[in-house]
């Protein structure tokens, strides 16, 4: 038995030769990697990898080419590989980026790529630091619903405009760039650092939350928004493109209009 | 079989996890203020300042003892380099005091600077105060008029 299906109406007729997407091309690249065995040596170090690439990689799929077919012993983080969980921040050629979302092709594949851990928190190996003292402050700003009175039966109403104040921030995925490209916190790590503000500006700013005034006044902290010196290093380096200099700036001005 | 594996050498690294008590009062705030509104009343005394100086008269070569002596005769100038003075060092001393917040990484490090700044701050705020008010022109054998 056979039944005839219509044709989909998506069905694109092509031309002999076209299609199949083609070579994808390909390139040698250096990878050095700053490596940091706590079983072997005392010291950081850095170590070359020579591999091939292609143009559709990614620094991730580097580190993993090395991990899967040179040196097991390389740890890195990584979860989603697609800009979403935010585990693979990590300093490429000097600056914050999460190796998921940086193609190879947009480097200068001429010259070594430096990969490196993210500055400001504690080294455990290789790339992977210790995000303890970074969720510590995100802990401490209260980054969850605080609202007085009771349970609305229905949903709690907000509108587009009121939306919009804080819906850039609300993208945040931790994956600490932020903060560890700050240089205020690399100095003493005590600092709030930009990814706490930018969660608690999430909630200061949205009107269906009553606490807006105790995460002022946490964030009115010696250690808290007025450390920031607006170096803009924070913008540069979150890969969901928050404005995050400017959240910290709003923030600056929510604590002087409510207290002066 | 069995395996060996060596024990790890690697210990716990000391981690920082616990910011310092949190802080009373506002000042790291109003130090925050002062600097944009101290900043924006130096730009009218800096520029004011070196208007008169160096634009107005003789310009540069008319500065000397006569011309200081003048200027201080007049209580606007005597407010304006006053005014000067104490928001310059101010504003400057409380921009030091951030850089070695930001930069120093140890406790005592901190002290130390910050214990130096603060002498040499009020040293300079004392002494040039001072001579505002204290000024007198007629040094022996100055040939000011007003000496005369
Ligand atoms: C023309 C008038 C001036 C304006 C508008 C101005 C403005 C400012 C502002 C807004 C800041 C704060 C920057 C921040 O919080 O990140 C600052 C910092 C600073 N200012 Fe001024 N200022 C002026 C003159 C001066 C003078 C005359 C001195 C020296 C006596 C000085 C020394 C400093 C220092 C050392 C800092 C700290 C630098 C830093 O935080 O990176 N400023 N200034
Ligand atoms: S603000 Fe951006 S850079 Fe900072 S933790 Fe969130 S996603 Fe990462
Ligand atoms: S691996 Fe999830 S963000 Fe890169």
């Amino acid at each position: 038995m056979s039944t005839e299906l219509p044709e989909p109406p998506s069905k694109i007729e092509l031309k002999p030769g076209v299609g199949g997407g083609g070579e994808i091309p390909s390139f040698d690249i250096t990878l050095r990697v700053r490596r940091f065995l706590p079983e072997a040596t005392a010291d950081a170090y850095w170590e070359d990898f020579k591999l091939t690439m292609y143009g559709t990689d990614r620094v991730l799929d580097a580190l993993h080419k090395v991990k899967w077919e040179h040196d097991g012993s390389l740890s890195f983080r990584r979860s989603c590989a697609h800009g979403v969980c935010g585990s693979d921040a990590m300093r490429i050629n000097g600056r914050n980026r999460l190796a998921c979302k940086t193609l190879l092709k947009d480097l200068d594949t001429s010259k070594p790529i430096t990969v490196e851990a993210i500055k400001g928190l504690p080294l455990e190996k290789d790339l992977i630091v210790d995000m303890e003292p970074f969720f510590q402050s995100y802990r401490e700003i209260m980054p969850f619903l605080i609202s007085k009175g009771h349970e609305p039966t229905k949903e709690r109403y907000q509108s587009a405009e009121d939306h919009a104040k804080f819906d850039d921030t609300t993208k945040c995925i931790l994956c600490a760039a932020c903060t560890s490209s700050c240089p205020v916190f690399w100095t003493d790590g005590q600092y709030f650092g930009p990814a706490a503000i930018v969660n608690a500006h999430r909630f200061i700013f949205d009107s269906r939350d009553d606490a807006g005034d105790m995460r002022l006044e946490i964030l009115n902290d010696k250690e808290g928004v007025w450390r920031c010196r607006t170096t803009f290093n924070c913008s540069e380096a979150c890969p969901r493109g928050i404005q995050v200099t400017k959240a910290i700036a709003e923030v600056k001005q929510a604590i002087l209009s409510r207290t002066v | 079989m069995s395996v060996s594996i060596p024990a790890p050498r690697s210990q716990r690294i000391d981690p920082k996890y616990k910011r310092g008590p949190k802080s009373h009062g506002s000042f790291e705030k109003l130090a925050w203020l002062f600097m944009r509104l101290s900043g924006v009343v130096l730009i009218v005394l800096i520029f004011g300042h070196l208007f008169t100086n160096l634009m107005v008269g003789e310009g540069i070569s008319g500065i000397g003892f006569g011309f200081v002596a003048g200027k201080w005769a007049s209580p606007l100038w005597q407010f304006w380099d006053l005014a000067l003075l104490w928001l310059a060092m101010l504003h400057g001393a409380n921009g030091v005091r951030t850089v070695i917040n930001d930069y120093a990484e140890k406790h005592a490090t901190r002290a130390w600077l910050k214990g130096i700044l603060y002498v040499a701050t009020i040293f300079i705020i004392v002494l040039g105060s001072l001579v505002i008010f204290t000024f007198d022109p007629c040094v022996t054998g100055s040939q000011l008029q007003q000496c005369l």
